[in-house]
């Protein structure tokens, strides 16, 4: 203990498992937070040494660069299809994949779908900041009616576009998922009740088959238009009414195979 | 009573006002004149003497430039959990 740090003890620091690589996002982007959180549930599992995982295409693409376990990057949407494969030659792997809401919602729905359906064992973590991000804000299937993007100008439009998607709603009413819930790290209370939805989904993929799935509401103050703060209270007022927190499905994994 | 002290890395702040925004006490301030080599208006620890060290600002950091410290005097003893 140096002369700096006498006296004091350390309460709060980056977890270990993330380098000292900045992080590109914009200002006030959710993932910073989001990404710190799946490390400090990973380092507070002791999963760090069996962990893979795995990242397809969206502005969370380089969270390899910030954290210290493997990853696999795939094509876009493609994860669960590179996750497959990978169960298949790891069966004692520890695996989570990051995905997006252009990724996992528009270009990999089809993989998502027969992945839940074949019941796969890891634990998705879906990322929804309600546009595409990486691409300069265009409309994601979860984008909100009547809200404004750079490819619906005069607010989403439930005749030309349809509705938003709900994807822990629809993850509850496949068989092959154990647990979909859907949270958000926009308050402080809120952040805690995401770690305790984060660590029981990766609770069930070490328990047995079947795949768990974990929404993340994300703010996007750049693509939104907004000032970091504005941009939490549009997610606290309108992205929450759209898409309720809580817990959809959680029921024991099937032990037969 | 001072219970705890952050400092805050000016190399990986963006300046988000999140930390503002969360920190119960109000003991962060966003500053008009202090600038880091990016061009960006800083945070400043403004009221040490109101931090209680509940880490809020630390995790809340997107971009964990915060760093939370207790100071060892304090009667509570929550470091532990």
């Amino acid at each position: 203990m140096n002369s700096e740090t006498a006296g004091k003890s350390l309460a709060y620091e980056k977890p270990k498992l993330i380098n000292d690589n900045k992080f590109h996002f914009c200002p006030g982007c959710n993932y910073g937070i989001i990404i710190r959180l799946i490390a400090s549930v990973l380092e507070e599992m002791k999963l760090t040494d069996k962990t893979i995982g795995l990242v397809s295409a969206g502005c969370y693409v380089q969270t390899p660069w910030y954290m210290d376990v493997d990853f696999v990057a795939a094509l876009h949407g493609r994860a669960p299809a590179v996750a497959t494969g990978i169960r298949r030659v790891h069966p004692d792997a520890f695996m989570f994949c990051m995905q997006g809401d252009g990724d996992l919602g528009a270009i990999g729905m089809g993989h998502f779908m027969n992945a839940m359906m074949r019941g796969e064992r890891w634990t998705t973590i879906f990322l929804n900041n309600a546009c595409y991000g990486q691409t300069r804000g265009q409309m994601a299937p979860t984008t909100l009616l009547g809200m404004r993007t750079t490819t619906t100008q005069d607010g989403r439009d439930a005749e030309k576009t349809g509705y938003p998607l709900h994807v822990a709603e629809l993850a509850a009413t496949m068989k092959g998922v154990v647990y979909a819930a859907r949270c958000c790290v926009n308050t402080p209370a809120n952040y805690a009740k995401a770690k305790k939805m984060l660590k029981t989904a990766f609770q069930k993929q070490l328990d047995g088959p079947g795949m768990s799935i974990l929404e993340l509401l994300s703010a996007c103050p750049s693509n939104w238009g907004l000032p970091p703060k504005e941009a939490l209270a549009f997610l606290t007022e309108n992205m929450i009414a759209e898409y309720p927190l809580g817990e959809y499905k959680n029921v024991e994994p099937k032990i037969d195979v | 009573m001072a219970k705890g002290e952050i400092t805050i890395n000016e190399e990986y702040c963006k300046g988000c006002e999140l930390c503002v925004e969360f920190c119960p006490k109000g003991c962060i301030e966003m500053s008009t004149e202090k600038y880091n080599s990016r061009g960006l208006l800083m945070p400043v620890f403004a009221k040490p003497e109101e931090c209680t060290g509940c880490t809020t600002c630390g995790f809340m950091c997107p971009d964990a430039a915060i760093v939370v410290y207790r100071f060892d005097k304090d009667k509570t003893p929550v470091s532990e959990d």
